[in-house]
Formats: structure tokens, sequence, C-alpha cells
């Protein structure tokens, strides 16, 4: 809340004008409909299809590995679990580079596709894939699958597996199991997993910045230009805001319904 | 049917995920001893030894083989700079940030105040506020402070107070309190109050109880918190993206300075250093933390 | 030296409860433990036994009253400066410490010189048997072992009162019977005062030399295992302690030692001891223990007896349990079977009609509460 001042400084005042220009409208216009600039509803609108449909890919990816973890011999376990980490403590900027050198035109995927299309005689165009939105979700997905998969992995970890002996000697065959006891009592762990990931995906600007060049704009790359760049804070502060409060109220809707999990601190 | 049976679909899904992660890091590795300057494909290893030849944009043979870019990445006196200010930072933040966040997880665990349950609740908010609004957040508070301190008491151009080390370091701190104190406080929830009574039952004041009782028995907490702190300090790019300054250039921000404009696989040997490192020192940690829980 | 090892003065504890409520946790206890003896305080789970035992110990201060340890008002003492030392249910023995440093850790406090302790720890884990095993961790020993190192731990400082906070309760059944009498022999041996908290009362009746029983944070009755069971002095300590019949019933008139009490469900009156409480009129309960009841076919004198018809019968080794109908009331009956014999006549029978006899000497007039 404030003014950008002619030199760059800020000056306070209280104002809302920010916010009406985040809703794509002009403080000073009479007519909303003639003077409505999408732009930024449809930056907004695109962060959070985009959390969305990493979250969504995230559960489905993790679960699978993180039951097969949970049902391990329990020696195998922390090595798994080690594996699932290692990708984690290599550097976030890093894992981004990672896939830039997949993606790229040049790239490895397209080399290998390549080369399979030489060794059935196919004629091969490189496929675009660096610069996309595709990519950003890949990245997106890469960054943050560990942060679903521990979460996940602990919940399950605590059922008692006389539970499953239970439900089989009820006569439920293992997939009526999974769905009547495995997933309910591991929802925390997804609850927890969601959290972890739907937030900083929201946030982020690096992944879209390097993966989907001037492609694929989020909230958080509008945020990071307005400070750097554009050297408006104020817009800034209030883009910024915007996504907390977006970000809060997914997180108080989201445990309200499923309950807050102990698991994000485990994880 | 026997709900013990391993399904195949997990099995494959597994394998597939496995795959996913550690595929990139494969490549990434790879194209550390790639043979092309451009770094665009792989264009096969630096097999021979010798004084560095190049031929076009390939390098034939270099001083190092096939480690080529290894030893470039040690003659670069900016990545060293970078090197250094990144470790400074983890071990004074995760130093800080472990006494303050113990500290912390012991008071709210024994003692009851007014603002408690908001203290618990403010835990929460590295993880529920986006990483971005928190780095903004740290800038304009600092640059306000900094400005205010700089006009009123109207320093000298070399003793005002600007963004670097510094900031990054009390960033840092601020960010790693939470996560410290939520890992202390899980292992004081199982923490038996009669092991402390027992030492003071046999003479030791309270001074004596927590150097000889309690912070022995918490170490793995506290340990596993500290390294918590210095790997989330390590891996930290955003915060930092916000609060650094010329000097304070850490790993991750020179790597993203360069992913922005050229690449060499000397960025490749970076990462396939830094993987190892982190590697290593994960591994040590552990084995240490596995001998003092037997 | 004053009289007591330990005393409490109209010792009082609240607690909040969680919901805002206050409970006094002990309430207006009074109690004297002598010198060298072995005293145990008994009650169910919240009676205020542990927490009596934990002010006495300093890890928690009365709210009102005051604990005296050898006749010295302990006030807001901590547990550092008091002369006692605790064996905890948990034991609580140091996880990062060998035996031989926990039970050191206590003399280290005390700044005993190294020589000095080497050869004190080395006779308490004598006196607890567990030579040869200083070097060990706690997390290597068993339960028992486990239990030693604790009860080393505290007599190693040689205090003025051992407190033990029902530290036989994790020790399988065999283990305690045999850990109870290992503690019995110890305490003779040290003769230091031992403060024993149980709620096991065959525990407590076999080990100490006075009992005090608890309920509700109140001392119920203090007095000597026989004092207890032989003589109890209302009716929670007859009913808590061992198994009792109880009969509501008037007083009619009292005879120098007896009392006559005309008792409704046995339509009669009978003759009761009488412990110099009652006066004619007053209502009473009548507590007489189900050993204490004889069955017999045909009385021979017959003072208290009444008919009496046997509905349940369950043999069970040492004595035959039976549940007896007399008159209106239904009373619990061992006999115990003094004679080995597989015929059947020689035990009772169900549905068998026989003649109960309550020994006046043995039906206790109580208070009715």
């Amino acid at each position: 809340m404030g003014r950008r001042a002619p030199d760059g400084g800020v000056i306070f005042t209280f104002t809302l004008d920010n916010y009406i220009r985040l809703l794509g409208l002009q403080p000073d216009c009479l007519n909303p409909l003639a003077c409505f600039d999408p732009l930024y509803v449809s930056i907004l609108w695109r962060s959070l299809t985009l959390a969305f449909n990493t979250t969504l890919i995230v559960i489905l990816m993790a679960y699978p590995l993180a039951y097969f973890i949970a049902r391990a011999p329990q020696k195998r376990r922390n090595t798994y679990l080690f594996l699932v980490l290692v990708p984690l403590w290599t550097n976030f900027v890093i894992r981004v580079y990672a896939w830039m050198m997949l993606l790229r035109t040049q790239g490895a995927i397209n080399g290998v596709l390549g080369w399979l299309a030489g060794l059935f005689g196919m004629p091969f165009t490189p496929l675009e894939m660096l610069y996309t939105p595709g990519a950003v979700l890949v990245g997106m997905v890469y960054e943050f699958l560990p942060f679903m998969i521990l979460p996940i992995y602990t919940s399950l970890e605590k059922i008692d597996p006389s539970l499953y002996e239970a439900a089989a000697d009820l006569g439920a065959n293992a997939l009526k199991t999974f769905w009547r006891v495995t997933l309910p009592l591991s929802m925390p762990g997804v609850v927890a997993g969601t959290i972890l990931v739907f937030i900083p995906v929201m946030g982020t600007f690096v992944v879209s910045d390097l993966l989907g060049g001037k492609q694929v704009i989020l909230v958080g790359n509008l945020i990071q230009r307005q400070f750097l760049d554009a050297r408006d804070p104020t817009f800034g502060s209030a883009a910024s805001l915007v996504l907390m409060v977006l970000t809060l109220i997914v997180t108080v809707f989201y445990t309200r319904k499923f309950g807050f999990g102990k698991e994000i601190v485990v994880g | 049917m026997n709900p013990h049976r391993r399904s195949p679909f997990v099995l494959v899904m597994t394998v597939l995920v496995f795959l996913f992660l550690y595929v990139p890091i494969f490549v990434l590795v790879l194209y550390s001893f790639n043979a092309s300057r451009t770094n665009v494909t792989f264009e096969g290893f630096i097999t021979a030894f010798g004084p560095l030849k190049t031929q076009g944009s390939l390098v034939v043979q270099s001083p190092c083989g096939p480690f080529h870019w290894f030893c470039d990445l040690t003659r670069n006196q900016e990545v060293m700079t970078a090197a250094r200010n990144t470790l400074t930072i983890a071990f004074v933040s995760t130093i800080v940030s472990t006494i303050i966040g113990t500290m912390a997880a012991i008071a709210l665990q024994r003692h009851d105040f007014k603002i408690k349950p908001f203290a618990q609740l403010s835990l929460y908010i590295p993880i529920v506020i986006p990483e971005i609004v928190m780095g903004i957040g740290i800038l304009t508070l600092f640059s306000q402070v900094f400005t205010w301190v700089n006009t009123t008491f109207n320093l000298p151009p070399d003793a005002r107070l600007t963004l670097g080390m510094g900031t990054v370091i009390v960033s840092h701190i601020a960010f790693s309190v939470p996560f410290v104190t939520l890992v202390v406080q899980a292992r004081l929830q199982g923490f038996d109050k009669a092991y402390e009574e027992a030492a003071m039952d046999l003479g030791a004041n309270e001074l004596v109880t927590f150097w000889r009782v309690t912070l022995p028995m918490l170490l793995p907490g506290v340990l596993s918190g500290a390294l918590l702190a210095f790997t989330l300090s390590l891996d930290d790019f955003v915060i930092t993206f916000f609060t650094t300054g010329p000097g304070s250039t850490t790993l991750p921000i020179y790597v993203y300075g360069l992913l922005r404009r050229i690449i060499t696989p000397q960025v490749n040997a970076l990462s396939t250093v830094w993987i190892l490192i982190v590697l290593i020192a994960v591994f040590v940690i552990q084995r240490m933390e596995n001998r003092e829980s037997i | 030296m004053s009289e007591y090892a330990v005393e409490l003065r109209n010792v009082v504890k609240t607690f909040v409860t969680p919901e805002g409520s206050t409970i006094n946790a002990v309430d207006h206890v009074d109690m004297q433990i002598r010198h060298g003896e072995f005293f145990s305080m008994l009650g169910s789970s919240g009676c205020g036994k542990t927490t009596s035992l934990r002010m006495i110990a300093g890890f928690e201060w009365p709210t009102r009253g005051e604990v005296f340890i050898d006749g010295e008002p302990q006030g807001h003492r901590p547990p550092f400066q008091r002369k006692v030392n605790t064996v905890f249910q948990s034991y609580a023995l140091f996880q990062h410490m060998t035996v031989f440093e926990n039970v050191a850790f206590g003399l280290q406090m005390d700044k005993v010189p190294a020589e000095e302790i080497k050869r004190r720890v080395g006779e308490a884990l004598a006196m607890v048997k567990l030579t040869g095993l200083e070097k060990r961790y706690p997390r290597q020993l068993s339960g028992g072992q486990q239990q030693r190192v604790a009860l080393a731990r505290a007599l190693v400082k040689r205090p003025k009162v051992l407190l033990l906070d029902e530290p036989l309760g994790a020790l399988d059944l065999k283990l305690r019977k045999e850990m109870q009498l290992e503690l019995k022999t110890l305490q003779r041996e040290v003769g230091i005062t031992f403060v024993f908290v149980t709620h096991d009362q065959e525990e407590a009746l076999s080990m100490s030399d006075r009992i005090a029983v608890m309920s509700h944070g109140k001392v119920m009755q203090i007095g000597t295992p026989v004092e207890i069971y032989e003589r109890p002095r209302n009716k929670f300590v007859a009913d808590f302690i061992g198994e009792t019949n109880l009969l509501d019933g008037t007083v009619r008139a009292v005879q120098d030692k007896w009392l006559m009490v005309f008792v409704p469900a046995l339509q009669a009156e009978v003759r009761a001891l009488n412990n110099g409480e009652f006066r004619a009129g007053q209502q009473v309960s009548l507590s007489i223990r189900p050993e204490k009841i004889r069955l017999v076919e045909k009385p021979s004198e017959c003072v208290n007896c009444f008919p009496a018809q046997v509905r349940q019968v369950a043999y069970i080794g040492a004595d035959t349990r039976v549940i007896a109908q007399v008159i209106q009331s239904t009373l619990r009956v061992w006999e115990q079977n003094m004679v080995s014999t597989l015929d059947p006549d020689a035990y009772f029978q169900q549905n068998e009609q026989a003649w109960a006899v309550l020994p006046p000497e043995n039906l206790l007039a109580l208070p009715v509460d």
C-alpha cells in the first residue's frame, strides 16, 4: 500500500490502486468493461491451475512409491527413503538446470528420440519442449515430488499391519482394502504433502523463469519483476499479499476439510 | 486374495518414479564430462591427457583428461568465492538457528506464557507462506530499516548499511529457526520428565541437569534439526536472491546467473561436485546419528 | 536427630485441571514416618500417594502445610538440596551413560573424590548384585537389572530417606516377588528409612512395617499390616484391603466389650466387637472377612449363628469359596481346605443347607460414612 515516487522511492499513503490494477482495472477508469485488462487475472489463474495440476500429478506419482516403501521390509526402507532424498539434496537450481539439459531442442530427450527414429529409419524433427507450459509443469513435478513422498510414507508406515489382516479377514479384497482402509488412514499424509507442494508451486519463479522463458509468467515472476526489474515494489507487495491470501485460503479450506497432519514436520 | 501380495502396478510405478528422479541427475553428471564446450549435445568424453588442445568447440586433450571441467572449475575465482560464501552462510546460520530453535522448543514445551499459542502457530509460517513472500518481506524490512538508519545517522558512504552477507545470514536464520524448533519439539514430546527429576534428585541443579542430562538426551533431535537447517540454507535460492548484495553471491545464485547466459560443462561439473559433497556429508552425518541412537 | 525421618503436617496439594477447575490431589494429609521404618503408601491410582512422595522428594511443593525431613521444614527447597533420593517408576536411568556413570552421577554432584566414587559405586553395585556390568548401557540390561541400577544409584548417596515410586510395577510377577524379598532384606541391612508407594496391597502387606492407606487425597488409616487388615477403622479400608462382608445395622445396647446390633438383613440381633466409639441407637456397618465366617452342618454353641443356603461353590485349591444366602443377605465365605481328600462330601455342594457362624470377635463395627 503506497505509491511509487517518481525517483523510484516509495511514498507511504493508503491507496487501493495497486489492488485495482491487479484486478485488471484502471484506478481512474469509469467504465470497467472498456478498460478491463485480463493480464494479471490470467497470471493468477495460470498459477492456480498449474499448482493444482502439479499437486495432482505429484500425488499420483508419489502414492505408489510411498506405498511400495512402506510395505518393503524394514531393513530396506531407509535405503529407499535415502534414494528419495538424494535428488532433494542437490540444489533447487541445479535440478532445474538438469531439466534444461533434457528438454532442449538438441537436448538429451530429443537425442534419444532421434537415435530411436534413426534406428527404425523414420524421419525425425526435434520436439520443441523447453520454454513451454509443459516444461514448467514437468519441472515443478520434479522439484516437489519428494515433498509428497515423505509425508505419505510417514502416514502409511504408521498403519498397523494387522488392519490389513483384519480387512482381509472381514472379506475385503486387495482393492477394497486399499479404498476402505489404506487410503482413508493415509489422508493426513496426502494433506500434509499437498500443503508442502501446492504452496511453493504457487510462489516459485525459478522454474517458470528457466523452463518457461517468457512463455509462462506466474505470480512469482510477476512479483520478482516488480521488485527487481520494474522497480515498483508497491505493486509487487500488493501482488504478494494477494498470493499469500490465496494460499492461506486454500490451506485453511483444505485443512478444515481433511484435518491438519503432523506429517508436515516429520517430512 | 492375499493383501500382502505386491501389486505389479505399484512395482512398475515405483521403478518409473525412481527413473524420473534419477535420469536428470544422471544426464547432469554425464554432461560434466562432455568434450563439447558449448555443451549442447554430448560429444563423448575427453580421453587424452596432455596440454589443452581444442578442435572447434571440442576439447580433444586436457591436462586433467575427462576431468577437464572439474580442473577448470578450481581456477574459476567466482565459483570459489561463491562456494566460500555458501558455506559460511550455511555454517553460521545453522549454528545460530540451532541454538535459538532448541531454546525455543524447550521454552514452548516447559513453560506457559500468554502468547504461547500464537508462538506455536507462528512456527508454521515458513511452511504455509510462499518463500517469495517471505523473501520480499525481509527485503522490504531491511531496505526500510537501512534507509532510515543511513539517513538518520547521516552515515558516510563506506559505513552505510547495505545488503550482503549479514542480511543473507540473518534471513537464513529467520527461516531455519521454525524448522529446528519443530524438529526438537518432536523429540521433546517423547522426553520423560523423570530423567531431569532423577538428575535433580541426585543433587544436580537446573544448569547441571540441562548440560549433563537434558542436552545429551536431546542431542539426536538437535542434530537432525541442525542438519535440516544446514540443508535448507545450502538449498535456498529464493530468499537469498532477494537479500543478497554485492560480495555475497552464493553458489545457487551464481548458477542461476550462468543459466541465463552461456552454459558450459563447467556448470555440470559444479553440480556434480555439489551432489557428491552433499551425499558424503549426509552419509557421514547419518552414520554419526545411527551410532548416537543405537 | 529428630523424632521422625519424614513428617507431613496438614499438607494440601491443589492442581488446576485442564478444564480450569481445581482439585486437591493431596487433601490435608498428616503422616509421621519413623527412622529406619519401611513405610508404604497404598491406594489406587489418583489417591495422592505419588503426589505425596513427590512432595517429599521436592518435585512438587505443597499448596499448604509443610513437609519435614529429619525435623527440618523443607519449604520450597529444590530436590537437589534434600537429603532424600528416589527410585523412579520408569527407573529414569540416563540412557547416554553407562551403569557406572549412572551410579556415580550423584556422587559427582556432591564433589566426592574420584577414588572414593570408584569404591562406593563398586560397593553399591555389589549390594544389588550387579558387579561386572559397570560398562553396560541401560538399554543393554533386563528390566530387573535396570531396576537394581536405579536402586544402587539412589542408595549410593546414603540418603536419610529412600523414596520408591512403584519400583516393581514394570516387572513380571515372579521377578516381582523375588525383588520384594530382596528389597526388604536390603532395607534391613542398610537401615535407611524406605517410603514405598504401591497400588499392590499384597506387596504393601508383606513388606511394610507400617502402611498408610490413601483414597481421594486423604489418609484413610495408618497402621501395621496386621492392624490394617484385622482392625480396619472404616468401611473403605475394610473393603479395599482384602475382601469383606458388610452388614448395616443399629446399635441396640453396649455391653462393655460387646455391642448388640440389630441387623435387618438377618432379622436378628448380633453380637459384635465394641471398639468404644459407639452408643446405643447409632447406625453402624458390621464387617466380617470371608475366611472368618464358619460354615457348619450343625453349630455346637450358637452365638451369631444363622441358617444358610449354599448358592455357589468355587474350589480354588487352598480354599473353597462359597456364596451363601443367610436370611436376606448374601455372604461370601471362604472355607480352608485343611484335609486333602477327593471325597465330594467333604466339601459343600450347591443348594446344600448349613449354618453360618459369625464369631463376635471377628465382627467389627464401623461407622457408616
